[in-house]
């Protein structure tokens, strides 16, 4: 990574409730343009980290208390959501969290509550939407609640791009969704980031397809970020390959020998 | 013939009445549907601006309804409710974020205490007349007698409504209050702020309490009996629902005609009164057969 960071996360800590210490120092970087992932199982701390990001945490009685968020070379911690977005950075929450009772279309504008540059931008910005996603303008008025679980997360995607975002934080896309769709839905993230120049920085329990997208990567454990380096490189880790691929050496493996056997996770030593 | 049109009567006396029933009930609606907090105030917000409203025309001098004083009132009391709900959301509603509903329930009932009081303690506690220029002799269609009060109560609440229903399709505005109706944290991770959000429904509701204070004042007289009228508004909310807007109008139409009619035709049989329990039966029976009101959203779940 060249150049100063779009994102950098800095030894952070998060506490939920003034007692529950989810965070134990993460610290992250995202480069411009970059996509980043952030890898591990339930409860390792991806999606606190990236609401620590948004600052979504506030609502959910979680607290930064220790480290700084820098976006651009600027403090952002005691940032507002409201803030947040202005500046470009907007997080795609885990579980889709489309506006139900709202038509997609609907969905789409209130995106742009933010944006003061105007009908015609907005306008714009809707048909490059449905150029990215032409699915949704053929259910644009649809409520959202009604539509599939592929169309929801397009939508909550698209929603993200109407604040002219700069970066992304898209919680686990792939949450629900047919294998076919997850890889059409990375894909557009891919196209996304090439074509619009949008960083990412998602969070996905998904490995194999997050690191084919991603090109630089972090493995959360526990509140820590336990690895990190290339995409490249992670997919040819061997504990990674073992604990998150689900692949160890040559063959499949029985339920026998686990019982026996379980690799050591190198990092813990 | 002479039946037709004495049941007409009271079947039109029952819904002029039961549009300004809907009058309360939208304001506990707009409340709800935005941040899910069953605002026990609305009644005593009803009575701030109906006493507030009238208290002044009386130290600015107004003579006659509708003259400069008199629209200069309207205004102040305008700003008041506005004030009221920048108030509300600094005081009430910003230290209790992500409360249980509960406790938010309680915040505004101890809110109305405060408005009860406090609009008393300033104003004074007096009856006060309110004049609102409209001719009380009754209009004759046919046989039947309008009171005209009514009629210009209703097709004034008909304006608002449509007003309404406008801003919160067409506006910016308007469907940000209905994203955050549906899923708070989403309207705050797409940069919706939650803070402005209720002060501006806050202060719709305020405007709809001054509207409500002012009818209502108009035909009772100004006075705390107003904060009653909020009462009224529950078997309304149950009827229509208590997150849809004509919920509120259709609801206040069946509970005012109905309550009417029962009174009028079945009342004499069970020895009369009973306009006062009746509308919270039918409530009653609702809840039993249909729990989210005749127009309440259905709850979208997908499977």
């Amino acid at each position: 990574m060249t150049g100063a960071p779009l994102l950098a996360v800095n030894n952070i800590e998060v506490i939920y409730d003034h007692v529950i210490l989810v965070l134990k120092g993460v610290s992250l970087q995202v480069p411009e343009e970059g996509i980043v992932a952030l890898l591990g199982a339930n409860g390792a701390g991806k999606t606190t980290t990236l609401k620590a990001v948004s600052n979504l945490l506030g609502a959910e009685r979680g607290d930064v208390t220790k480290g700084t968020i820098e976006y651009r070379g600027e403090r952002v911690e005691k940032l507002s959501p409201n803030e947040l977005v202005t500046r470009g950075v907007v997080q795609v929450m885990e579980g889709r969290h489309c506006f139900g009772h709202l038509t997609v279309e609907e969905n789409l504008m209130t995106g742009a509550y933010t944006r003061t540059d105007g009908r015609g931008a907005i306008r714009d910005d809707l048909d490059l939407v449905y150029r990215y996603f032409p699915r949704l303008q053929q259910r644009r008025t649809s409520q959202a609640g009604y539509v599939s679980g592929g169309e929801q997360q397009m939508t909550a995607i698209g929603r993200a791009l109407m604040s002219k975002p700069k970066m992304i934080l898209l919680d686990e896309p792939s949450m629900g969704l047919a294998p076919q769709l997850v890889e059409e839905i990375f894909e557009i993230v891919k196209r996304l980031n090439e074509e619009e120049k949008v960083s990412f920085l998602l969070a996905e329990q998904n490995t194999n397809i997050a690191l084919k997208y991603a090109r630089y990567g972090y493995i959360l454990e526990n509140g820590r970020v336990v690895m990190d380096g290339n995409a490249a490189e992670l997919a040819a880790n061997e504990d990674v390959k073992e604990f998150y691929l689900g692949l160890s050496g040559t063959k499949r493996k029985s339920y026998r020998d686990v019982k026996h056997y379980r690799r050591r996770k190198r990092w813990l030593s | 013939m002479a039946d037709l049109f004495f049941f007409l009567e009271v079947l039109i006396g029952g819904l002029l009445s039961g549009v300004l029933y809907s009058l309360v009930a939208l304001g506990f609606v707009l409340i709800y549907k935005a941040s899910g907090v069953f605002n026990f105030a609305q009644g005593a917000m009803v009575l701030l601006a109906g006493l507030t409203f009238v208290r002044l025309t009386q130290i600015l001098g107004s003579e006659h309804p509708w003259d400069g004083m008199f629209v200069l009132a309207l205004a102040i009391t305008f700003a008041v409710m506005i004030a009221l709900a920048f108030a509300v959301e600094r005081v009430v509603l910003r230290p209790l974020v992500n409360q249980a509903q509960i406790i938010m329930f309680m915040a505004t009932i101890g809110l109305t205490f405060f408005l009860e009081g406090a609009a008393q303690g300033v104003w004074g506690s007096q009856v006060h007349r309110l004049n609102l220029g409209v001719s009380e002799l009754p209009i004759i269609i046919g046989d039947v007698l309008l009171p005209p009060l009514d009629l210009v109560a209703a097709a004034a609440a008909a304006a608002m409504v449509a007003g309404l229903a406008v801003f919160f399709s067409r506006t910016r505005i308007g469907r940000a209050l209905r994203a955050v109706a549906d899923d708070h944290q989403a309207a705050l991770s797409v940069g919706i702020p939650l803070q402005s959000i209720w002060v501006v429904v806050w202060s719709v509701a305020g405007i709809v309490a001054l509207f409500a204070g002012l009818v209502w004042g108009a035909k009772l007289g100004v006075q705390f009996s107003l904060t009653l009228v909020a009462l009224k508004a529950l078997p309304v909310l149950i009827l229509g629902g208590f997150t849809s807007i004509p919920g509120a109008i259709i609801g206040g139409l069946i509970i005012g005609a109905s309550e009417k009619l029962a009174e009028v035709f079945i009342g004499p049989l069970v020895g009369g009164a009973i306009e006062n329990w009746f509308p919270y039966m039918l409530a009653l029976v609702f809840l039993l057969f249909r729990p989210q009101g005749l127009f309440g959203e259905k709850i979208i779940k997908r499977v």
